[in-house]
């Protein structure tokens, strides 16, 4: 389990997490919501412990974000991280270094899948094949938790579904805790069984996706639209 | 796959397969897709895909044998059952659809009627 306890992060005058509460349960895909500069990926850097709160605290399974926290938490920033001038197959080998839970099998299955070439230098591919190299890096490792951070955007339509068949593969094999953050709501809806809609760096609405269609009568799209009040 | 937004999409994929049934697509004693792949090919959450295929197993739609995968029924009245009960769907919207228009029972029976004249 995720815990966010009234965790306020200010960057100079602007705050991007106020008093942000909420648990995000084990073995579940949890669609982090909202529009840009909401507080998303802040709060996301945070549970991956590579950025600190300025009040409140973070706990992955009761314990501080730290050494061993990182162990069991797999992140997909949403920058540019990679090296441009290693190829993929050099990357998987620097990365693996520092992860215990790297699988080299699971990466050459990933590669296949997604269609990548492991020689081919990653400053040199389009941007779809970035995003398809970020998520097998990510993928590449048995984490119990994953937190991917705007995973689909700015990616085309054919790139994104593959994509998004990755994280339900290894989901339906893991049952890993998956937090997507996005606002490219309607290709994940069917994906997320818990939705956290954020605004001004506070939790505006959240719930159970499917109890939320119910009782609003209306997909998350509108539901969002309607809570934003735009 | 497009889901109607107001209806689980459980229910969503119970029907997909209902309507395939009928349309002849997928035969009594056919294997189905396990449900790792399927949630995969249609993108949608495993568990959700879960839940549909227990509601199928307890409505005798599928079942799954132990370690061969998940199959049509081989029930001969299955087939009039689904078509039966995606028909009283159709029925119940409809006559309340018409009714929520203000039209009586005769009104209803009579421009029925008349449609399937003009057919």
């Amino acid at each position: 389990m995720i815990e966010f306890k009234n965790v306020t992060k200010t960057y100079g005058s602007i705050k991007a997490l106020d008093g942000f509460t909420t648990k995000i349960e084990d073995g579940k895909i949890v669609g982090l919501l909202g529009p840009n500069g909401t507080g998303k990926s802040t709060s996301l850097k945070i549970a991956a412990g590579l950025s600190k709160p300025d009040f409140g605290s973070v706990e992955i399974n009761g314990a501080k974000p730290s050494k061993e926290t990182k162990a069991q938490v797999a992140f997909l920033p949403e920058i540019d991280h990679l090296y441009p001038w290693m190829t993929i197959r050099r990357c998987a080998d620097f990365i693996s270094a520092f992860y215990a839970d790297w699988d080299w099998d699971k990466y050459k299955e990933l590669v296949e899948f997604l269609g990548l070439n492991p020689s081919t230098v990653i400053g040199k591919i389009s941007k779809g094949m970035r995003a398809k190299a970020k998520l097998l890096f990510t993928f590449s490792r048995n984490a119990p938790i994953v937190l991917l951070d705007e995973p689909l955007s700015g990616i085309d339509v054919l790139v994104r579904e593959k994509i998004i068949q990755t994280i339900v593969r290894d989901y339906g094999k893991g049952g890993q805790t998956i937090v997507i953050s996005t606002h490219e709501i309607s290709e994940i809806e069917p994906l997320i069984e818990y939705v956290i809609f954020l605004e001004d760096g506070k939790i505006k609405l959240e719930g159970n996706v499917e109890d939320l269609r119910f009782k609003y009568k209306r997909s998350l799209v509108d539901i969002m639209k309607e809570v934003y009040g735009r | 796959m497009e889901f109607d937004s107001t209806r689980p999409i459980y229910l969503q994929i119970i029907d997909v397969i209902k309507k395939q049934i009928i349309r002849g697509e997928l035969k009594p004693g056919d294997k189905v897709l396990s449900q790792r792949d399927f949630a995969e090919k249609i993108r949608v959450n495993p568990n959700t895909v879960q839940r549909a295929y227990k509601e199928m197993e307890s409505m005798s739609i599928l079942e799954t044998i132990r370690g061969q995968g998940t199959f049509i029924c081989n029930r001969p009245e299955m087939l009039k059952e689904i078509k039966a009960e995606m028909a009283n769907e159709i029925l119940t919207t409809f006559i309340s659809d018409m009714r929520s228009l203000g039209f009586e029972t005769d009104e209803i029976r009579d421009i029925v009627n008349s449609s399937l004249k003009g057919e």
